[in-house]
């Protein structure tokens, strides 16, 4: 019901202002799309205000794109891109522990290296998909991700959730169902933002904004994809940590 | 021994048939991914959705028809009845595999995409079927949208020595139920799972409103009677249903979030649905007790053109609901390979749900049909000449 109410309003906006700027890049903002509830980001908050501002991203297979130039062309390094611009005066750099099929209680495992590896002021946490598909216990799932959050957080770091993919292809055969709500409850309890790539995709797809069905080899469409998700990525992190930390 | 209870009455209720075809209707909807069309099912406006109507009503009905068999024919006869069925559907589900198999192995053949590297690691099963259709054929391996037959199957196995204990004492029968419930919960006790994990509808958990279907049937429901139609009651389940309706809206506009103390979002979540929840059951008992009262027994619309096509859908639940995966299935082939505009959506929606109807009434009129049809000759004296005893 939601996805239609966004639907509607999306199409209302975008006729106004599609017209003029047709022929121009991908419109990867959606007008109407509400972010998930924002919650403050102190410690990246205080990392803007010192000029400088490490981020790691923890993920699995869907943070990175596959062949020799993926890793430069993925929302990560995207993410590094877009928040350099958006904030030139602050040094900007992302890190990455991505592993392919590795669920969420055995990124936990690694996450206290990393952390003293890279000290971050945010960890952006990609996971889910892959809990899905093993079909792990969902308390277990949701035990690891209350762990990563708390392990970040003593370690000085904030937290940022980026849910699963949508993949309209395999949504038959990956029950993401409870390992997204799971996710946004322990979202909601612990204060962290949500960046709700499910739901932003699927508007996307409904949108036309990009043809998720397609199969192809090439890359580019999903170059597009995280050049997408790393700009509205850094959008959610800079409006977070402008919220005031006692609301 | 107590005077035993009978199942209440001998005729059909419709009721029954018109709200698990609905039910019916709403698990096809549920289960096409994406589709618009489902923004109508129950489960978006509150925390219990069509399982639940289907796991009640299925344990009345088969309370109804094997109760009436453990009377009469004693408690061997009736048992082995149950588990007829429980092969039937056991037969179904794995019906239903094949096909899911074949999907997959069109889409692991016909889809690639760089964007969907991790997502497509789903096929890899295929590498090792010998361990994955085995884990399937033990019920441990089950695909998505695939729990429901599975659970019905394990519901009906232990169901002829409850269904034993509730004709002897309804409200013992009930007790054990719930204290398997309680047990499970304290306990954290589920079935296995493939490859983690345990059952995404735990039967300890789900039997329980199986059980009370069954206990309804067998009584349970006249017993209630007068508690039924109390306003308070009514009162009561208005209010539930209003208070779970505020927090479904809560998921779509998480903004509307801030409203929800943080208490109470502290007692309610999460709403586990693998466990049966308890506000789970009590969004469905709420449903149940407004609908009996405003639908009474024998409502005389029941028998309106409108109601049939649901009706004769519930008539034949465990063929339609197969049909309705199927078509789930090929639906969501339809929105991936053809078109998936909205349009597409209702599209399919309504011609999936007019294929039901249509198999359903094919199917009552086979049924009818073939008890029309002359007996076998040996039972009519003279006609093959010499064998009538």
């Amino acid at each position: 019901m939601k996805r239609i109410l966004l639907l509607v309003v999306a199409l209302l906006a975008g006729a106004q202002s599609m017209a003029p700027a047709q022929a121009k890049p991908v419109q990867c903002r959606v007008p109407g799309y509400q972010a998930e509830r924002i919650f403050p980001l102190p410690q990246v908050t205080k990392a803007i205000d010192k000029k400088r501002l490490v981020i790691l991203v923890v993920g699995n297979g869907s943070s990175v794109l596959p062949g020799p130039t993926g890793a430069s062309v993925s929302f990560p390094a995207r993410l590094q891109v877009a928040l350099s611009k958006m904030l030139p005066e602050v040094e900007v750099k992302v890190d990455t522990d991505v592993v392919a099929r590795r669920v969420a209680s055995d990124a936990v495992k690694s996450l206290p290296k990393a952390l003293a590896e890279i000290k971050p002021a945010l960890v952006v946490w990609q996971t889910g998909t892959v809990d899905a598909m093993q079909t792990i216990e969902p308390d277990q799932f949701s035990r690891a991700l209350d762990a990563g959050i708390n392990i970040s957080r003593s370690a000085g770091a904030d937290v940022v959730f980026v849910n699963a993919q949508y993949s309209p292809r395999t949504e038959s055969m990956i029950a993401l169902g409870v390992y997204a709500e799971n996710m946004r409850w322990v979202a909601m309890q612990q204060e962290v933002p949500l960046f709700d790539r499910f739901g932003l995709m699927r508007l996307w797809s409904d949108m036309g904004t990009f043809d998720l069905y397609s199969a192809t080899k090439k890359l580019d469409m999903a170059e597009r994809v995280h050049d997408c998700i790393g700009l509205l990525l850094a959008d959610l992190v800079i409006e977070a940590a402008r919220t005031p930390k006692d609301r | 021994m107590a005077a035993s209870p009978v199942p209440a009455s001998t005729e059909r209720d419709l009721r029954l048939d018109l709200f698990r075809g609905i039910a019916l209707w709403l698990i096809f909807l549920g289960h096409i991914p994406s589709n618009t069309v489902s923004w109508i099912t129950i489960r978006n406006y509150g925390f219990s959705d069509a399982t639940e109507i289907f796991v009640f009503i299925s344990g009345y009905s088969a309370a109804f028809v094997y109760g009436r068999a453990m009377q009469n024919a004693g408690f061997v006869i009736a048992a082995a009845r149950v588990l007829k069925r429980a092969w039937q559907i056991y037969v179904a589900h794995v019906f239903l595999f094949a096909i899911y198999l074949a999907e997959i192995a069109y889409v692991s053949r016909n889809f690639d995409n760089p964007l969907y590297t991790e997502e497509m690691g789903v096929v890899d099963f295929m590498k090792n079927p010998d361990v994955t259709i085995l884990q399937a054929l033990m019920l441990k391996f089950k695909p998505v949208n695939m729990d429901v037959l599975p659970l019905y199957i394990v519901l009906l196995l232990w169901f002829a020595p409850i269904l034993w204990l509730l004709l002897r004492s309804p409200t013992l029968g009930l007790l054990v139920s719930a204290a398997i419930y309680a047990v499970m919960w304290t306990f954290n006790i589920n079935l296995p799972g493939y490859p983690s994990g345990g059952w995404v509808f735990n039967p300890f958990a789900w039997q329980l409103l199986f059980v009370l279907g069954a206990w309804c049937a067998l009584g349970g429901a006249q017993r209630l009677g007068r508690w039924l139609n109390s306003p308070v009651l009514i009162g009561f389940a208005i209010l539930y249903l209003a208070f779970a309706f505020s927090i479904a809206m809560t998921w779509y506009f998480p903004r509307l979030a801030v409203y929800v103390p943080a208490f109470v979002g502290e007692a309610i979540y999460p709403i586990d649905k693998a466990n049966l929840d308890v506000l789970r059951i009590l969004h469905f008992l709420s449903l149940a007790v407004i609908t009996v009262y405003f639908v009474p027994r024998g409502w005389p619309a029941l028998k309106r053109p409108m109601f049939w096509p649901a009706i004769v859908c519930g008539q034949h639940s465990l063929e339609i609901f197969c049909l309705g995966v199927f078509l789930s299935f090929a639906g969501h082939f339809v929105f991936t390979e053809l078109s998936n505009t909205i349009l597409s959506h209702f599209i399919v929606s309504f011609s999936g749900i007019a294929i039901m109807v249509g198999a359903a009434a094919m199917i009552s009129w086979y049924k009818r049909a073939e008890k029309q049809i002359p007996r076998p000759p040996s039972r009519q004296p003279g006609f093959a000449g010499g064998d009538v005893k």
